[in-house]
């Protein structure tokens, strides 16, 4: 997966970031690998409590905005099998 | 000699200003957190090396930082702040009903014993504590009225134009139960109990832009500070209006006398003088600058009405920022210094309490906070 800048600064990560994840390949089951791996990124992308996607984080996979797919969706295979990543980005708003 | 620390957040990253006890010559760390609000840094009386701050942004939300070597390196620490109980509603801006949703850590509060313990005032307003150097937080709930006896009317409380902000935490040096915090635009409370019940603290504010101006609650109070020596006493910068309590707050009166303007965002107390007090008046609350344009911190020594304006070596001519509410802080040297920060990105230091000044930066993004260590 690819992770916004700040957020890479956050984790001190590289532009891309490898995960282990167990099928069914979701959002969520990608951000309980990212977040376990990296504490620190809790409550930046999704929301404590609730665990929805923060309002200006947007995904995307294969050219597609699944923003708002849901975060139990099943992520395209190509993201499932490591040949393209998910991407979070934030929204342009300014600031 | 001594050293002086002085801990900026600025709209974009943090700052660390380093100066010897002569307070001429500064080393200009940072930013640290790039990019990132910093709505404020503040280091442990107990350990001047344990500092805190709070990170965060409209997209990612509250990270919260630590630093154990005095801001040379840091590490995120928890940043779960989840209201307890059903979080209920307060105030909208049209007054109708709007849920308590956390937005962000205005300030942070290290414990004056212990380097472990620290409090966090957030938007929406509420106060949290972490007893483990910022790991786990909890909020003392009884502030909002939540399973506690006191009533703090925390449905009837209402953003200021800022958000709806605990900004404001001051400890008791003398009484380890006694906590006063404010809120905007709810007024100021006090626990005797240590944060299990509260109280508000709100009589003679007037508040004109309120339908009862006189009103228990709903007094945008925008900063409070004490003198460690004489912790009952208190002064408060208002809206409009510059006040003083001498009692912990039961009762206040307006101390804001010859001040060419009452409305500001920062008070603060002389380290040595405890009737000597800064503000820093700005023009109106639609006009956020110095009057004519003219940056002027305005002092009394007299614990308010008798005020003198300090202008040397600050700006008096086509100057038009703001000193937001946590921008002003003093050490604890001899002559006791004084710093502001402003929306502009300068940081200001006197070194002689207020007779002098000159910029330790000029050109830093807006400033939020100004903190200072005397080490």
């Amino acid at each position: 997966m690819v992770l916004p800048q700040h957020l890479r600064t956050l984790a001190g990560v590289g532009a891309e970031v490898s995960l282990q994840v167990d099928a069914p390949v979701t959002a969520a089951r990608v951000l309980d690998a990212l977040e376990a791996r990296y504490p620190m990124l809790k409550g930046t992308i999704r929301e404590y409590g609730t665990g929805k996607r923060r309002a200006f984080m947007r995904f995307f996979a294969c050219a597609e905005d699944w923003s708002h797919t849901g975060m139990e969706a099943e992520l395209p295979g190509a993201v499932a099998e490591g040949k393209e990543p998910l991407l979070i980005l934030g929204a342009i708003a300014g600031g | 000699m001594s050293r002086v620390r002085v801990l900026v957040g600025t709209k974009k990253g943090a700052f660390i200003l380093d100066s010897d006890g002569m307070r001429k010559d500064w080393k200009v760390s940072g930013p640290f957190f790039a990019g990132w609000e910093i709505y404020h840094v503040k280091g442990s009386p107990v350990d001047p090396n344990r500092i805190y701050a709070s990170q965060s942004s409209s997209w990612s939300g509250q990270v919260l930082q630590r630093s154990d070597d005095g801001g040379a390196t840091w590490a995120a620490v928890g940043n779960k702040f989840m209201y307890e109980g059903a979080p209920g509603t307060h105030q909208w801006y049209d007054g109708t009903p709007h849920p308590w949703e956390f937005r962000r850590v205005w300030h942070l509060e290290p414990s004056l014993t212990d380097a472990d313990t620290v409090y966090a005032g957030v938007e929406d307003a509420a106060l949290f504590k972490s007893t483990d150097g910022g790991a786990n937080w909890d909020e003392l709930a009884g502030l909002r009225g939540y399973g506690a006896g006191q009533d703090t009317h925390a449905p009837a409380w209402q953003p200021g134009a800022g958000g709806m902000c605990l900004h404001t935490i001051i400890l008791d040096p003398s009484n380890a139960e006694r906590m006063y915090i404010a809120i905007s635009a709810a007024g100021a409370f006090r626990t005797d109990d240590g944060g299990k019940n509260w109280k508000p603290i709100n009589k003679g504010l007037v508040s004109p832009f309120m339908p009862n101006p006189s009103a228990e609650v709903g007094h945008c109070v925008h900063h409070v500070a004490m003198h460690g020596s004489r912790p009952e006493v208190l002064f408060m910068q208002k809206h409009w209006d510059v006040m003083r309590s001498d009692n912990a707050g039961d009762t206040w009166h307006e101390v804001s006398g010859n001040l060419p303007t009452d409305f500001g965002f920062a008070i603060d107390v002389h380290a040595h003088e405890p009737e000597t007090i800064y503000v820093a008046p700005i023009k109106s609350d639609s006009e956020h600058f110095p009057l004519e344009g003219k940056l002027q911190v305005w002092r009394s020594k007299t614990g308010g009405n008798e005020w003198e304006a300090l202008t040397k070596g600050l700006p008096q001519q086509d100057c038009y920022v703001n000193v937001l509410r946590d921008a002003m802080a003093v050490d604890k040297l001899d002559t006791c210094g004084v710093y502001f920060g402003t929306t502009g990105g300068q940081v200001y230091a006197s070194a002689d309490a207020g007779e002098n000044w000159a910029p330790i930066v000029r050109d830093l993004p807006a400033v939020l906070s100004v903190e200072v260590q005397t080490l």
